[in-house]
């Protein structure tokens, strides 16, 4: 029976992967059509922008789309192998989506010059807002992690010595 | 506006549209393909109009006089007609249709290394962005907007060039040496991040001859336009993903733990 079972990574690892791609993805996701299309907050392009954060910015959200596609298949996967452990994907999620925030409203708004999350207002308290939120997400993100870190499937997988 | 060729020339493309459409509807048709499934006859007829539609009027004078337009007929030769022709799996139905000499030449040159090196998915991105980028950064675009046969080969490069990156992307016609999904994975989002950087900077930075205002239309139309079919590419790829990692054999329902097997 074993040839049947190739060896596969750990469901911790795998679990924490498929949430943080997928974290990240609709984080880029929220930005996309939150604040760019629906609010129309954010500026298409921003005079300021310096030439890296126009790199950072086009590999950040096809980063972003693939993510959220990849981190949604590889959830599937989990699925049928009975590996999904929730709550660590959602620590995943929430520890994706946090950090992918935090560099938006820093690196990216802020050093690089792209696009402000809102214009014609008092920037302090949205940039506030924006980063706070991060830092939470990235909490709570990481207490999920850590409290799952040595969590098991509860159904069985395939046993080891099969 | 000037009409180029005066409206002749461009019906000769009938000619080797219509010629690809009898091959491969004859070869669907033909009992050696085995009940070849109809959609796939259906993506291969529109990625053919896909293509035809942007060399031909109206689409090919409006597009020198919009360069909204010029960007759209660019998503339609360069990114939807290859992957509906992709999809269709021209390969696959020409080795199972050809008669046994010409299918085996067939497959002695998608096994050649000149093959193996155009399909290598590194290759057929520097072929498929760097096209792009010479065509927004250098006097092509200018050339195109002044001479018809140039549009012509930029269109054709577009369609080669797509069609080897999204054959190399999510192909399923036989390809003895098709990469890995990491690299593939890894080349699909540095292509899109090269499209999407290209796309901001023609917004910001208008190519020769072309308006600011002009140039901001067209540049949200590669953006979003672009973003969709490339939405579509990672969707298929990941899919592709997902079918070849399923479990092999019976997956052991929660209740049977197979201990003593």
């Amino acid at each position: 029976m074993s040839s049947t079972h190739r060896t596969r990574r750990s469901p911790r690892l795998r679990n924490l992967v498929s949430g943080l791609l997928f974290g990240i993805g609709l984080a880029g996701f929220v930005d996309e059509v939150v604040f760019h299309q629906l609010l129309q907050w954010h500026h298409f392009y921003d005079r300021s922008t310096t030439s890296v954060g126009l790199f950072s910015d086009g590999l950040f959200h096809a980063f972003g789309w693939f993510a959220v596609v990849a981190g949604l298949f590889l959830f599937a996967d989990l699925r049928r192998w009975h590996e999904t452990l929730l709550q660590r994907w959602i620590g995943g999620v929430l520890l994706g989506a946090g950090v992918f925030q935090l560099y938006d409203g820093t690196v990216q708004h802020k050093l690089m010059g792209l696009h402000q999350i809102r214009y014609e207002v008092d920037l302090l308290v949205y940039d506030t807002v924006w980063n706070v939120i991060a830092v939470l997400l990235i909490l709570a993100g990481a207490w999920l992690t850590y409290r799952t870190r040595a969590a098991v499937p509860r159904e069985p997988t395939a046993s080891p010595n099969a | 506006m000037h009409s180029h060729g005066g409206g002749g020339a461009e019906s000769l493309f009938f000619i080797p549209a219509v010629t690809a459409l009898v091959a491969y509807w004859a070869g669907a048709l033909s009992p050696r393909s085995g009940r070849w499934p109809w959609y796939r006859t259906a993506f291969f007829t529109m990625g053919v109009a896909a293509v035809l539609v942007t060399v031909l009027n109206p689409l090919a004078d409006l597009a020198h006089e919009d360069f909204a337009v010029l960007s759209l007929s660019h998503l339609l030769a360069g990114m939807l007609s290859p992957l509906l022709l992709v999809l269709s799996r021209p390969f696959t139905l020409a080795l199972r249709t050809l008669d046994v000499f010409p299918a085996r030449r067939l497959s002695r040159l998608l096994r050649s290394r000149f093959a193996r090196f155009l399909s290598f998915p590194v290759t057929a991105a520097v072929l498929n962005t760097g096209g792009m980028i010479l065509m927004f950064r250098t006097g092509l675009l200018q050339a195109m907007r002044e001479s018809m046969p140039v549009h012509w080969l930029v269109t054709f490069h577009l369609l080669a060039a797509g069609y080897l990156f999204t054959a190399a992307m999510i192909g399923r016609d036989p390809s003895p040496h098709r990469a890995g999904y990491r690299l593939r994975a890894i080349v699909l989002v540095l292509s899109i991040a090269a499209h999407n950087v290209l796309a901001k900077s023609i917004y910001a930075d208008p190519p020769p001859g072309i308006s600011a205002a002009a140039a901001e239309q067209g540049a949200l139309v590669m953006y979003y336009g672009g973003g969709i079919l490339e939405l579509v590419l990672i969707v298929l790829l990941c899919r592709q993903w997902y079918a070849s990692a399923r479990p092999r054999g019976r997956v052991v329902p929660a209740t049977h733990p197979r201990r003593n097997q």
